[in-house]
């Protein structure tokens, strides 16, 4: 059971929030531009890593704010946590 | 009492109060500080349940936790019995009953006992084997295992104890209150750290609190004499909280750890009323020590399994701390120097020890010399080839070892005893450390596994990481603790000790006997009732995995999750596939590390607190007016609202037909509504649903569809706009917070730069929906001043008014397909507006009607449920809403999926309606279609999704999705049932009213 440093609220229960999977994966502006392969690669496509992934996580229970951490697949290491918009740190 | 097995001078059992309970219905008694299986051992009851498998008879081995013989179903209330409980841990109290478990019809007379004299074919796995075929004669096997197998009964009624949970936050907490985790409280809380101490025992103190030993004597006290004035000075530490009688279940990451406390479960039935039962701890530590101790393995010999062969350090705790004779003639078999504590407690208080039969060669440690002149008899490098006695232990056979140690040699001694010893070393109890995913290391030289590296900021101290000899448990923890929690602490320096060092070691997992091995029986898994000849068949068979042969063998499967048996298993995998021990690596411990009733693990979140319930503002209405409800989400919705005897079925006839005949009534307040607000919530709305938004008038309502990305329907309903930069957005019931934390999602994460602020106001307004032909006039008397004329106030517009002086929001939609008004207003006035409409549409008999009848209404229409028609597969084009999807759009959430090559495919399935040959005929929501009825297999074309009987119609009606149903219309197809098949036809979904007149009546 993590406890997760919401950039909002400081650090909570891991039962506050909700994960919303990897992070950085912009909408495409021009979807209709995009051939099926491409919309596909937007819509399906994860990488879901072992190791230091950017995942995106929802303080479901409190102030409802998404953002952004990073986190160690292997053993659940919370290495950063930052707030939408902003770069990842760099690993 | 025939036999006095007590003695007198034993300060841990207050032998002046006397409890009386139940053991398979005896009465018998004990004292206050006895478990139940020390009172049985004083009772010279030993035989206390039956093996699994061959039903073999079984006596308490163990004083704690790792029990894995003694396990009974305590209570014979309907709602208190519990089963699977280890009478080592069950404090006796007055009137306790408890009853063996693993036995039947008693445990003196056992029918499964068959099993072991078939044993040769009760091998590895024979259930698998066994019941796996053929596959229907399961039903009978089933009746048979459940009944003979023992697994214990389940309550029959609800649990009538309370129970509950509690967060706790410290700096440290400590695991264990033997020597080391005693120095550790000691230590941390004494430099201001908060500190939690927890121990599953009723006392502090582990296995040194009745430690008098001449061997082991810390600034020449005896070491019990020095834990009893360490303990002393916890009890001042102000920072220290002390938790006995809890035990940690589990050990997250984070350091999230979980430990029951258990509250009345030592008290008097009579003295636990309106008192909580257990406690469930929720810790957050910011660092924890664990020091769990060591357990005592078993020795594995032919027949090792008979009552009265109790592990010797259990024999030990129960004369020194119950003062308890486990027999009156006592043998000890060992391979380590512990068994010899043993043999001198048993000395000291003047039990016969016959012999201690020990592999080794010959040892001269202190404690053994000591022994020796006790004038202790002792086998040197002898084994214990066999033992007898059915219901207990009447013998042993002894011979002595061949050098290598793999066979036996000379002539065979017998001798005779009521009670067996066994000391086959100590395993530390690193299965907190292994939950916490630290991983291990093997120590090969006594073989073995301790904590190695962990993630989180914890140690392990004392015998859990290795530390077995007095002196070595003292200095290592007092330094490792100092490291850990960045301390000086010199509480433990320059500490004189006495401690008996172990000097030599040996060891063999499954020991040699005369016979050949398929001839024996030499017990790993005692509550499973598995051999080492399972796990040796299991690796003939070409098993090489431990969790395979684990799960093959069933080995360490049982409620105890082989504590006893795990290390044999291995070594002798290892030994037999001829692999390191330490590379085989060991299986993993879950949680909880001792079994957890369920109602610690829900606490207080049971009955009305298992879920929150939502009432909507008029539910004292609808109570009132007999009214059944469904529950929607968290929601109680009023379902239909009976008169007289009526039945589901006569009720929501009679409402459906009130309602377009006249008027009806409907509460629509659990619908979620979302506030939006801001300059870019047209263009927001433009994005999220697939019509166009931006030419929306204020005044104006709009049906939407909302899609998910991949172009799935998600949700629906009506948005009004209230001004020019203000919306209100309906969505289903079911998906109202689903659906806000989509769109929060979309403009923090996708469209930052949109200046928009939704805000849940579901529970802010009730909703009343009146509708039927007479709507107008009934709203007409309550709003008098209100222009309701179709060019003011026409289908698809909203009006703000006031009723009493109270604003509300009138919306003029529809989702039955009648001239319809929907009141929004203020929650705590809704109840109020609701008994006005009521009032003033009595002389239209106005009906109430429930959330079958507005499906059923809807249904006519060919309207949708998001969640009923819809599954998640289907886009706006199955539901031939195609008009719906704006083609001017650049782009909304789901747009370009709906041309993907998978979306655009001609035969997808599709919304259509179906009508029964039979108009009496109500399909089953969720029956199969099909287009032929005899051929096997039969393709399935679809399914029907919504089905009424309309009174409005005088038929049956039904929605349904059918493979390429849209060209389908006018085909006849067929529903199958179990024992008929219905026709249908293929229809238009549109049942009623298709030119949409009714709506302007
Ligand atoms: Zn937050």
């Amino acid at each position: 059971m993590f406890l997760i440093n919401c950039p909002y609220c400081g650090e909570r229960d891991q039962s506050e929030f909700t994960a919303g999977g990897e992070a950085h994966i912009v909408r495409p502006k021009q979807p209709t531009e995009l051939s099926d392969d491409q919309w596909a690669e937007f819509l399906f496509m994860r990488k879901n890593i072992k190791g230091v992934q950017l995942e995106r996580w929802n303080h479901a229970h409190g102030c409802r704010k998404w953002f952004n951490m990073a986190r160690d697949t292997s053993n659940d290491r919370i290495h950063a946590v930052y707030k939408m918009g902003e770069k990842p740190p760099i690993k | 009492m025939s036999e006095n097995l007590r003695i007198t001078n034993n300060k841990f059992v207050d032998q002046t109060t006397r409890i009386s309970f139940k053991f398979d219905g005896k009465i018998l008694y004990g004292f206050k500080g006895d478990t139940l299986a020390s009172a049985l051992l004083a009772n010279n009851i030993h035989l206390v349940g039956r093996s699994f498998k061959y039903h073999r008879p079984r006596g308490i081995m163990a004083c704690g936790s790792e029990e894995p013989n003694a396990i009974v179903q305590v209570g014979n209330d309907a709602s208190m019995t519990e089963p699977n409980t280890r009478a080592t841990e069950i404090e006796l109290y007055e009137g306790l009953e408890a009853s063996s478990q693993n036995c039947w019809p008693s445990v003196n007379f056992d029918i499964g006992a068959v099993n072991n004299f078939f044993s040769p074919l009760i091998p590895a796995a024979f259930y698998y084997k066994t019941f796996m075929w053929p596959a229907n004669f399961w039903k009978l096997y089933e009746y048979f295992i459940r009944k003979s197998a023992g697994l214990g009964k389940s309550p029959t009624e609800p649990d009538k104890d309370i129970y509950d949970h509690r967060y706790l936050h410290c700096d440290v907490l400590v695991v264990g209150g033997g020597v080391s985790g005693i120095m550790a409280a000691k230590t941390a809380a004494k430099n201001n750290l908060n500190t939690l101490l927890i121990d599953d025992k009723n006392i502090l103190g582990g296995s040194t609190i009745y430690q008098k030993n001449e061997c082991f004597k810390i600034n020449n006290f005896y070491s019990n004499e020095w834990i009893k004035k360490e303990i002393e000075t916890l009890n001042s530490l102000k920072n220290l909280i002390i938790k006995t009688r809890t035990s940690l279940a589990a050990y997250h990451s984070y350091n999230y750890l979980l430990a029951r406390e258990n509250l009345t479960d030592h008290l008097n039935l009579n003295e636990r009323k309106n008192k909580i039962r257990q406690r469930l701890w929720k810790i957050r530590a910011k660092k924890v020590i664990i020091a769990t101790g060591a357990m005592e393995r078993p020795l594995i010999f032919n027949n090792n399994d008979r009552p009265g062969i109790i592990l010797s350090s259990s024999i030990k705790k129960y004369i020194d701390y119950y003062g308890v004779k486990c027999g009156q003639k006592i043998s000890l078999f060992t391979n380590n120097d512990s068994a010899y504590e043993t043999a001198i407690s048993l000395n000291n208080s003047g039990v016969n020890v016959n012999s201690v039969v020990d592999i080794r060669d010959k040892t001269n440690s202190l404690i053994v010399k000591q022994a020796e002149k006790l004038g202790i008899k002792i086998h040197w490098k002898s084994t214990v080839v066999n033992t007898s006695g059915y219901k207990k232990i009447n013998s042993i056979e002894i011979m002595k070892l061949s050098d290598d140690g793999t066979a036996v040699v000379e002539k065979k001694i017998k001798e005779e005893c009521d009670c067996l010893g066994i000391a086959g070393g100590w395993t530390p109890r690193v299965h907190l450390f292994t939950q916490s995913g630290g991983k291990l290391k093997f120590r090969d030289e006594d073989n073995v596994f301790l904590p190695d590296k962990s993630e989180l900021d914890q140690i392990s101290i004392g015998s859990c990481n290795g530390d077995f000899e007095l002196d070595e448990i003292i200095r290592n923890s007092a330094n490792s603790i100092n490291k850990f929690l960045n301390l000086n602490n010199n509480d433990y320096e320059n500490l004189e000790i006495i401690s008996s060092k172990e000097i030599d070691k040996k060891n063999i997992w499954l020991l040699p006997s005369d016979k050949p091995l398929g001839k024996t029986k030499p017990f790993l898994d005692f509550q499973n009732d598995s051999t080492a000849n399972d796990i040796k068949l299991a690796l003939r068979e070409g098993f090489k995995s431990i969790e395979h042969v684990k799960r093959y063998t069933t080995t360490g499967m049982a409620t105890d999750q082989g504590k006893l048996s795990n290390m044999h298993a291995l070594g002798i995998i290892a030994e037999t596939a001829g692999v390191k021990m330490g590379e085989l690596g060991t299986t993993t411990f879950r949680p909880p590390y001792t079994p957890l009733t369920f109602g610690a693990i829900v606490g207080r979140n049971v009955g009305e607190f298992f879920d929150i319930t939502r009432r909507t503002p008029m539910h004292d209405w609808h109570v009132e007016n007999k009214a059944k409800f469904e529950n929607v989400g968290q929601w109680k919705r009023a379902w239909y609202y009976p008169i007289d005897n009526e039945n589901m079925h006569e009720a929501v006839q009679r409402e459906s037909k009130a309602a377009r005949d006249s008027a009806g009534i409907l509460d629509a307040s659990t619908l979620g509504k979302i506030d939006i607000q801001g300059s870019d919530a047209s263009e927001f709305l433009n994005r999220v649903y697939t019509n166009a938004w931006s030419k929306l008038e204020i005044g104006k309502c709009r049906y939407g569809l909302m899609l998910n990305e991949d172009g799935m329907v998600y949700d629906d309903g009506v948005t009004t706009r209230l001004s020019e930069n203000h919306y209100l957005m309906t969505t289903t019931t079911g998906g109202a917070a689903n659906v806000l934390s989509k769109l929060e999602d979309y403009l923090q994460t996708e469209w930052p730069e949109l200046d928009v602020y939704l805000t849940s106001v579901t529970d802010h307004y009730g909703t009343v929906s009146i509708c039927g032909p007479n709507s107008k006039k009934i709203l007409s008397k309550i709003i008098p001043d209100l222009d309701l004329s179709d060019k003011d106030f026409p289908h698809m517009s909203f009006k703000n008014a006031l009723i009493d002086n109270i604003k509300c929001r009138v919306m003029r939609i529809s989702f039955t397909g009648e001239h319809s008004y929907e009141i929004n207003i203020q929650s705590s006035y809704a109840k109020s507006v609701w008994e006005k409409c009521f009032e003033a549409g009595k002389e239209f008999n106005i009906t109430p009607y429930g959330t079958e009848t507005m499906h059923l209404l809807r249904a006519e229409k060919g309207f949708i449920i998001a969640g009923q028609d819809t599954d998640g597969t289907m886009t706006p084009v199955d539901l031939q809403m195609d008009w719906i999807i704006s083609k001017k759009k650049y782009d909304f959430i789901g747009k370009r999926s709906l041309y993907r090559s998978d979306t655009i495919r001609k035969d997808r399935k599709q919304l259509v309606g179906l009508l029964t040959d039979d108009p009496k005929e109500i399909l089953e929501e969720g029956a199969q279609i099909v287009a032929e009825t005899n051929k096997q297999p039969i393709e399935m074309l679809g399914h029907v999704t919504s089905s009424y009987f309309s009174p409005n119609l005088n038929k049956s009606i039904a929605l349904a999705i059918v493979k390429n149903g849209k060209k389908l219309k006018g085909q006849k197809l067929f529903v199958p049932m179990k024992n008929k098949t219905i026709n249908v036809t293929i229809t238009d979904t549109v049942f009623l009213d298709k030119e949409n007149k009714r709506l302007n009546a």
